[in-house]
């Protein structure tokens, strides 16, 4: 069921509510139209549904519209994503060839009226070729890994990202040298979700009991797919080092390993590290596991995001906003959930894990005073309120250039 | 009604501007080239983010110089910057390259940071907007600002000397305006960089109350 706006207002407060229907009232009028494609399945298609929902209840006609294409078309941009993400692929010109004329297709069959055109990822990106004859305001947004594109991929999309009049981006490290404004938009967290709602004593103990972990000793997680730059291994080596001094347990939880030959691989590692401690608990869990992941992270004393490399991190961000202290490598976007003994514990190998965990097992009041700290954090910076406010913002930006702008009671 | 306090409110769109730092030498020519606004973005998202924890390190530069390049002495100095003495921005893009050029130039050893971990500058555009609380004499003012937005205690508190080249912050500035001299003294004295902002509004809250 989706979410009443007004139902936010009790965690992050009445003003932040009032804001968003100030903001909000100063769109009147004007209709913004995204455009993406997929309507179902994948994190864009989730997180618009909750968006459309959130900004029409604040007054805003925001709509949204999905592109066409072919399992060919597809293929090509799935192609496109990987290069984006540093994989070494080629996209061929006639491929190239091929996604523009789909884009151009869909341009035809598309009712493009929106004031502001908000175009989401590379597959639809084509579609600013009608800015020339419709004009209106266009934005793009990248919901992707941006650090290390493969140039040529990279150089045929900047032909396309430069003519919007800005780009959305959710990591500094994502920014390029382009010549169109660029905006910083971080991911946000649902508190009202299945995965960060508050959640009854015996639903999480009915979790634990499930899996088989004991509720009487300290449980350390870390939750996330079965890859290897997740570092999962490292994480059972901090474990035993950890478990020599303090009798703890260890969750590994996630999904991802069925449909991914490789996932499949680190699974098998990690359960060979673990061999037959059975203290190290190894989940593999289905899609949907909403609740299931909620309750492992309340019923943990430390959360660990020991990632070799992350696009944002978001599973920090949940585990603060659960109020838990949390331990997480300073890569991707964790520095910006994490300022350093304020909110957390950010390190750079497996020793300072170590270190660190053990400190905040013994130090529980400690480690609460960290917790409360990154639960405040969260609650003001990566919360969907927050995420709200930000699109607001941005719509709002493309009608004004000054950088002090007062927006008075007319409205735009 | 002619000289009740209209609280505003503000949020930043926060923009990204591709330029980024490995060591101090690019920290310098970054500061030296960014926006005024970037500058204002540094050195206050850190407070406006952190509104209940520790004031410490109010500013961007001094957190990277500190706790990613590990430069203590020279992240004491960016974070002393005596903000609440400087009346522009200008100034106080000035300052910090006095100081970023003094440490370069004594000859320190200057290395970058590990890949992945590069100072980004940012921009921001400010929004300003009025909130629908007027307080039209002194207790007004202290239940108002009891129940405002935090960014809206930033904005009359930070903004008014750096940006808009005001004397003071717009509280005092009222204050003095309705014959209040010693409460706006009171205002105008505190050193707003050195406090939380929840910590800052408690502290005006209670001398409104002249409980202080």
């Amino acid at each position: 069921m989706m979410a009443n706006i007004k139902d936010y207002s009790s965690i992050v407060g009445q003003a932040v509510i009032d804001e968003l229907f100030l903001l909000a009232d100063k769109l009147k009028g004007k209709v913004i139209q995204n455009v993406n494609s997929t309507a179902v399945g994948g994190g864009v298609a989730e997180i618009l549904s909750r968006m459309i929902n959130l900004l029409r209840q604040l007054g805003v006609d925001a709509r949204w519209d999905v592109i066409k294409g072919d399992e060919k078309f597809f293929n090509i941009t799935k192609k496109m994503h990987n290069a984006l993400h540093g994989v070494d692929v080629e996209v061929s010109l006639k491929e190239l060839m091929y996604f523009q004329e789909v884009n151009r297709q869909n341009a035809k069959e598309m009712d493009l009226c929106g004031d502001i055109l908000f175009i989401h990822d590379p597959q639809p990106i084509a579609l600013v070729e009608q800015k020339e004859t419709l004009g209106k305001k266009w934005v793009w947004r990248c919901h992707i890994d941006f650090t290390t594109p493969k140039e040529e991929v990279m150089a045929f999309l900047k032909l396309y990202i430069e003519k919007y009049d800005s780009a959305v981006f959710s990591a500094p490290a994502f920014a390029r040298k382009l010549s169109i404004p660029q905006v910083l938009i971080s991911p946000s967290i649902d508190p009202l979700s299945d995965k960060n709602r508050e959640l009854p004593q015996e639903v999480i103990n009915s979790v634990l009991d499930r899996f088989g972990i004991d509720r009487t000793r300290p449980i350390v997680t870390q939750i996330s797919r079965f890859d290897y730059l997740k570092d999962p291994i490292g994480v059972i080596e901090v474990y035993k080092r950890v478990k020599k001094h303090i009798d703890c347990q260890l969750v590994l939880a996630g999904g991802g390993a069925t449909d991914d030959p490789e996932g499949a691989k680190v699974l098998e590692d990690v359960k060979n590290a673990a061999a037959d401690d059975p203290d190290i608990h190894v989940l593999l869990l289905p899609p949907a596991s909403d609740i299931e992941i909620n309750a492992l992270q309340r019923a943990s004393s430390v959360i660990l995001q020991k990632s070799l490399k992350e696009g944002f991190g978001l599973t920090v961000a949940e585990g603060l906003w659960k109020a838990k202290p949390v331990i997480a490598s300073a890569v991707g976007g964790i520095p910006l959930q994490i300022a350093h003994k304020y909110s957390g514990i950010l390190t750079h190998s497996i020793d300072g894990t170590v270190h660190y965990l053990k400190q905040l097992l013994y130090e529980p009041g400690y480690a609460q005073r960290l917790a409360l700290n990154g639960k405040e954090h969260i609650k003001n910076n990566f919360l969907i309120t927050r995420h709200i406010r930000d699109y607001l913002l941005l719509f709002l930006s493309l009608y004004h250039e000054d950088d002090i702008v007062g927006l008075n009671e007319m409205g735009l | 009604m002619e000289k009740a306090f209209r609280f505003f409110s503000e949020a930043h769109c926060v923009m990204l501007l591709g330029i980024k730092s490995r060591n101090p030498i690019q920290l310098l020519e970054g500061i030296k080239k960014v926006p005024s606004s970037s500058i204002y973005y540094h050195t206050h998202r850190f407070l406006q983010q952190h509104y209940r924890v520790s004031p410490e390190p109010p500013n961007d530069f001094a957190y990277w110089i500190t706790n990613i390049l590990g430069l203590r002495e020279l992240g004491e100095s960016i974070t002393s910057v005596d903000i609440i003495n400087i009346d522009s921005l200008e100034d106080l893009r000035k300052e910090y390259v006095t100081r970023l050029e003094n440490h370069i130039l004594s000859g320190e050893y200057i290395s970058d940071c590990i890949e992945g971990h590069e100072f980004h500058f940012f921009d921001c555009k400010t929004f300003v907007y009025p909130t629908p609380f007027i307080a039209k004499d002194v207790d007004e003012l202290r239940e108002d600002l009891e129940k405002v937005h935090i960014n809206s205690l930033c904005f009359h508190i930070f903004e008014p000397k750096l940006r808009y080249q005001r004397r003071e912050n717009d509280f005092s500035a009222w204050l003095r305006n309705i014959g209040e001299e010693k409460l706006a003294d009171q205002i105008s004295r505190l050193d707003p960089y050195a406090f939380t902002l929840e910590g800052l509004r408690q502290k005006i809250i209670r001398i409104l109350g002249r409980d202080d």
